[in-house]
C-alpha cells in the first residue's frame, strides 16, 4: 500500500477536511464555546474526581463484558444459518437506540424487584432481586452493547473471504484451526475498535447509570457536566470536564489504535461462507446455548416494551405522528449525512496514511470525538454559537440531523473506514493501471464494496438518530417536537401510557429504518 | 440526496416563516416542557389568553425549571423571551441577580399561597406540597415522618430524585434540611437504606413507582388527584408527614429586555385570574395561586393538607443547598 503513489486531490482535501472542520467544531468547538461564555470558574472538587473515576470503572466493566459476550454470539451468527437469523440481526438494532428512560423500564420488567426473574423466584421462597449498584449499570450498558458489539463482529466475520474457509476446508482443518488461522487475526483486527466504541459509549451515560446505580455513587462525568450546566451555571467546570472527557478518549483511542493489529486477507468473491467444520453437534450446541441465552436477555426487556405499548399505540393522539414524521426526515437527514461525512474522512484517511503514518492515526482518533463528547456540552455550545446570529428555532430540526449524524459518525467510519481501506488495497493497483480517477473509480472500482457498510452504517445512524433526545430540547420552536421530545413531555404529564406507545413506536421506526437501510446496502450484492 | 436536502432546506423555510411572518404583537414565553405538552395547561391557556389579547401567544418548552434559567442566562439579555414561567422560589433568588428580570408592577392580587408572598419581580402562579406517594392497598403501615420512613422493614423501598437534576430532588433535599437542620446528615444516613435508588427525573422515578419496584416515591401531595379525576383510581395516596411539607411556589416574570412590556404585564395579570387558575389544576396538577371562584375541582378535598408549610426563603437557598447537597452526597455515597 505504502509504495502506490495514489496523490491526495483537491476534492480529497476539500471534502475530507471540511468534515474534520466540522467534528472539531462540534466537539472542541463547542467546548471552547461555553469555556469562551463562562462568567465564573472553578476547580474540580474531591466529588468530580470520584465520579470521573466511576465513569472510567464502569465504562471499562460494561466494555469488557460487552466483548466477551458478543464474540460467542457473533461467532453463531456467522457460521450458522437458519430460519430467524436475520430477524435477531435486525431486532439487534433495537436495544441500541432506546431512550434511557425506556430501557431502564424494560430492563426492571425483568431484573427488577417486581420483574420476571423475582416473581420467578418467589416461587421458591427466594428473592427479590436487588441489581441497584455497579451490577445494575454494567447489566444496563451490555444489555445497550452487546447487539452492537455482536454487529460490528458479525460484519468483521464476513470480511473473512469465503474462499478461505473453503480452502480450510479442503485442507481439513478442524475448528479450532481456523480460529487460528482465520479467527484470531480478525479479532485482534476489529476489537480494539468495538471495545473503543463500547468504552466511550458507557462513559456518556448518565440517566441510566444513575437511575440503576442506586445513589449518587453513581455519579459519571456526563451527570457532573450536566450539574455544572444546569445546577450552578458553571460554564468553565462544564467545559474542563468535557475536556477531561475527551483527553480519556484520546489515551484509550490511541492505545486501541496501536493495539490493533490490520488484518490482510485476500480479497475473495464476497460470498456467503459454508461452515462445514461447525457441523459438528457439540458446536451446535455451544451456539444454540450461546444464541439462546443471549437472545432471551436482549429480547425479554424488549418484549415488555413491546407488551407495555401495544395497546396505547393504537390511540396516540394525532401530534404525535407529526413528530413521528420529523424525527423520521431528521433520522434519514442524519444518515446520510454520516455515511457522506465517513466516506469523504476515510478516502482522506487512507491517502494521508500513505505519506504520514501519524497524521493518519490523529484523525482516526479525531473520528470518535464525538462519541466523547457530551452531547449537553456539543447542545450548550452550539446555543452559545449560534444564538448571537439565528433564532434557533429556525435551525433546530437541520441541526439536530447535524448532530446526530456527528453522534453516529464514530460507527459509520469504523464500518466504512476499513472496508475501503480493503477496496483500495485489492482494486487500488487495478484501478491505477486502468488510469481510473476520483469518480470514475470510487463508482466503479470502491463503491461495490462499500454498499454494504454504508448500508449497514446508515441503517446504524438513522436509528441512533430517532431514539436521541440531543439537541432539540435546547432549539425546539413551540409545535415542533420529536418522538423522543414528545415521550417525555408525556411522562412529564402522567401521560405514562401514552408514552409507553410512543416509546414501541419509536423503536418499531428505528428498527424499520435500519432495516432499510441495512437491506438496500444488499441490494444486487451478488450481480456483477 | 438532492430532494432531502430541498426537503431540509424547505422545512428551515417553513419554520423560520411561522417564527417572524406574523401580523399580530407576539407574546414569548418560555416555559419547561411538562407545561407545554399537549396535556399541559399550555394549549388551554394559549387559546384563553389569545381570546382577551388581540396577540399571538407562543409557549415555548425549554427543559424543565431550571434548564429554564439555564436557558435565560445563555441567552442574555438578548432573547426573544418577553416572559419566563415556571421558575420556583428554589431558583428566584439566582434568577434576580442575573438582572435580566424586571419587576411587577401592578397591584398584586390577593393570593391563596400557604405563605406571605412579599416578592415583587415575580409572580406566582400556582404551589403544592412534596410529598411521598405510595398504593394505599399495597402499603398498610405508612410512616408518618421521615424517623417512622426510617424505621420501616429492611424491605420497604422509596425511589427518589437527584438534586442536582430534579426539581422534587431539590424540594426534598430542603425539606430535610428545613425540618431536622444540623440533624439532617443523621436522617439521610438512616435513610439510606431504605432508597432503592435515585433518579435523572420525576418521570423515571414515578415510573418505577407505578411499575411496583419501590413503596413510595417523592412527589408531590397533589398526584393522587391525576388518578382520582383523570383516571378514576383511588389507590394511590400522598403520606401526611407531621414535620410538615416542603412547598414548591412556582413563578412567572417578564424580561426586562422585552419588546411587549405592556402585553408581558397583561398577561401576568391574566396569570392569576380566574381564566387561567380554573385550568391549573387539572393540567398541571397543582394547586392553583388564587382558587377559581367556583372552588378547586371535585377530587382535590380527598388530597391531604398538611398542617405545616416548610419553605425556606428564596434568599437563603443557595446557601442551604450547597451545604445540604454537600451532606446528602457524603451521607448516600457511603
Amino acid at each position: 500500500m505504502a509504495h502506490r503513489t495514489q496523490p491526495i486531490r483537491p476534492i480529497h482535501f476539500i471534502l475530507g477536511g471540511s468534515a474534520f472542520a466540522l467534528l472539531l467544531l462540534l466537539t472542541l468547538g463547542t467546548v471552547a464555546a461555553l469555556w469562551y461564555r463562562a462568567e465564573i470558574t472553578s476547580s474540580l472538587t474531591p466529588a468530580d474526581w470520584a465520579a470521573i473515576r466511576f465513569t472510567i470503572t464502569q465504562a471499562l466493566a460494561s466494555a469488557v463484558i460487552s466483548v466477551i459476550v458478543a464474540i460467542p454470539t457473533a461467532r453463531a451468527l456467522a457460521r450458522r444459518n437458519f430460519r430467524g437469523r436475520k430477524f435477531i440481526l435486525t431486532l439487534m438494532g433495537a436495544p441500541f437506540i432506546l431512550p434511557a428512560i425506556v430501557a431502564v423500564l424494560g430492563i426492571l420488567a425483568v431484573w427488577g424487584r417486581s420483574g420476571y426473574i423475582s416473581d420467578f423466584i418467589a416461587n421458591f421462597g427466594l428473592g427479590p432481586l436487588n441489581i441497584y449498584g455497579f451490577g445494575g449499570v454494567v447489566l444496563a450498558h451490555v444489555f445497550f452493547n452487546i447487539p452492537l458489539a455482536t454487529r460490528l463482529l458479525v460484519q468483521g466475520w464476513s470480511s473473512i473471504p469465503v474462499e478461505h474457509f473453503r480452502l480450510a476446508a479442503q485442507l481439513g482443518m478442524h475448528t479450532t484451526d481456523i480460529t487460528r488461522h482465520l479467527e484470531r487475526p480478525m479479532l485482534r483486527a476489529v476489537i480494539p475498535g468495538v471495545f473503543l466504541l463500547i468504552f466511550l459509549l458507557s462513559v456518556s451515560s448518565f440517566a441510566v447509570a444513575l437511575a440503576l446505580g442506586g445513589g449518587p455513587k453513581a455519579t459519571t462525568i456526563e451527570l457532573a457536566i450536566y450539574q455544572a450546566i444546569r445546577f450552578d451555571f458553571d460554564l468553565a467546570k462544564a467545559s474542563q470536564l468535557a475536556m477531561l472527557q475527551f483527553a480519556l478518549c484520546a489515551t484509550i483511542g490511541a492505545a486501541t489504535i496501536v493495539i490493533a493489529k490490520p488484518m490482510h486477507f485476500a480479497q475473495g468473491l464476497d460470498r456467503r461462507a459454508e461452515r462445514w467444520d461447525a457441523r459438528e453437534t457439540r458446536y451446535r450446541i455451544v451456539d444454540t446455548a450461546v444464541l439462546t441465552v443471549v437472545c432471551l436477555f436482549l429480547f425479554l426487556p424488549l418484549a415488555s416494551v413491546f407488551l407495555r405499548g401495544i395497546v396505547p399505540l393504537f390511540t396516540l393522539p394525532a401530534p404525535v405522528w407529526v413528530a413521528a414524521f420529523n424525527s423520521v426526515t431528521v433520522a434519514v437527514l442524519s444518515a446520510v449525512l454520516s455515511v457522506c461525512m465517513s466516506i469523504a474522512m476515510s478516502a482522506f484517511i487512507i491517502r494521508i496514511a500513505r505519506k504520514r503514518k501519524t497524521v493518519s492515526q490523529v484523525m482516526e482518533v479525531v473520528g470518535f470525538l464525538t462519541l466523547a463528547a457530551s452531547p449537553f456540552v456539543i447542545g450548550t455550545g452550539l446555543f452559545v454559537m449560534t444564538f448571537p446570529f439565528v433564532s434557533p428555532f429556525a435551525i433546530a430540526l437541520p441541526i439536530t440531523a447535524l448532530v446526530n449524524a456527528a453522534m453516529s459518525l464514530p460507527f459509520s467510519l469504523r464500518v466504512i473506514l476499513p472496508a475501503m481501506t480493503r477496496a483500495e488495497d485489492h482494486y487500488g493497483r487495478l484501478a491505477d493501471s486502468l488510469g481510473m480517477q476520483t469518480w470514475g473509480r470510487f463508482r466503479l472500482a470502491i463503491w461495490p464494496r462499500l454498499k454494504r457498510p454504508v448500508g449497514f452504517s446508515a441503517g446504524l445512524a438513522a436509528a441512533l438518530s430517532m431514539g436521541d433526545l440531543g439537541v432539540i430540547t435546547l432549539f425546539a420552536p413551540p409545535d415542533v417536537a420529536t418522538l423522543p421530545l414528545m415521550m417525555y413531555r408525556m411522562m412529564s404529564t402522567y401521560q405514562l401510557g401514552a408514552a409507553a406507545g410512543v416509546a414501541l413506536l419509536l423503536v418499531t421506526l428505528s428498527v424499520a429504518l435500519f432495516w432499510i437501510f441495512d437491506q438496500g446496502g444488499r441490494l444486487e450484492h451478488n450481480v456483477r | 440526496m438532492t430532494k432531502i436536502i430541498t426537503l431540509a432546506a424547505g422545512l428551515t423555510l417553513a419554520l423560520a416563516t411561522t417564527v417572524h411572518a406574523q401580523d399580530k404583537p407576539e407574546l414569548i414565553v418560555y416555559t419547561y416542557d411538562s407545561f407545554v405538552s399537549d396535556w399541559g395547561p399550555g394549549p388551554a391557556i394559549e387559546k384563553a389568553f389569545e381570546e382577551t389579547c388581540e396577540c399571538d401567544l407562543k409557549l415555548v418548552g425549554a427543559g424543565d425549571g431550571a434548564a429554564l434559567l439555564t436557558r435565560i442566562q445563555l441567552e442574555g439579555p438578548r432573547s426573544d423571551a418577553d416572559i419566563v414561567l415556571g421558575l420556583d422560589t428554589n431558583l428566584t433568588a439566582r434568577a434576580a441577580a442575573t438582572g435580566l428580570f424586571a419587576p411587577y408592577t401592578n397591584t398584586p392580587i390577593a393570593l391563596d399561597v400557604p405563605t406571605d408572598w412579599t416578592d415583587t419581580t415575580f409572580l406566582p402562579y400556582d404551589w403544592g406540597y412534596f410529598a411521598f406517594v405510595y398504593d394505599n392497598t399495597k402499603l398498610k403501615n405508612v410512616p408518618k415522618n421521615f424517623e417512622d420512613m426510617i424505621a420501616m422493614p429492611d424491605d420497604f423501598k422509596v425511589v427518589i430524585q437527584d438534586p442536582r437534576s430534579s426539581t422534587p430532588g431539590l424540594g426534598l433535599l430542603l425539606w430535610v434540611k428545613q425540618a431536622y437542620g444540623d440533624r439532617a446528615p443523621e436522617i439521610w444516613a438512616g435513610l439510606a437504606p431504605k432508597i432503592l435508588t435515585v433518579t435523572k427525573g420525576w418521570s423515571e422515578a414515578y415510573g418505577m413507582f407505578t411499575d411496583g419496584e419501590a413503596d413510595m416515591v417523592l412527589s408531590y401531595t397533589t398526584s393522587p388527584a391525576y388518578h382520582i379525576i383523570a383516571e378514576g383510581d383511588e389507590t394511590k395516596s400522598a403520606a401526611p408527614f407531621d414535620e410538615g411539607h416542603y412547598m414548591q411556589i412556582e413563578v412567572a416574570g417578564k424580561l426586562a429586555a422585552t419588546d411587549q412590556p405592556e402585553l408581558a404585564d397583561a398577561f401576568l395579570d391574566f396569570m392569576t385570574s380566574d381564566g387561567f387558575q380554573s385550568i391549573i389544576p387539572t393540567t398541571n396538577w397543582m394547586y392553583p395561586a388564587v382558587f377559581p371562584a367556583d372552588g378547586l375541582p371535585a377530587g382535590f378535598e380527598q388530597l391531604i393538607t398538611p398542617t405545616d408549610s416548610l419553605i425556606i426563603p428564596a434568599q437563603q437557598v443557595q446557601v442551604a443547598r450547597d451545604k445540604a447537597l454537600a451532606e446528602w452526597l457524603t451521607e448516600l455515597s457511603r
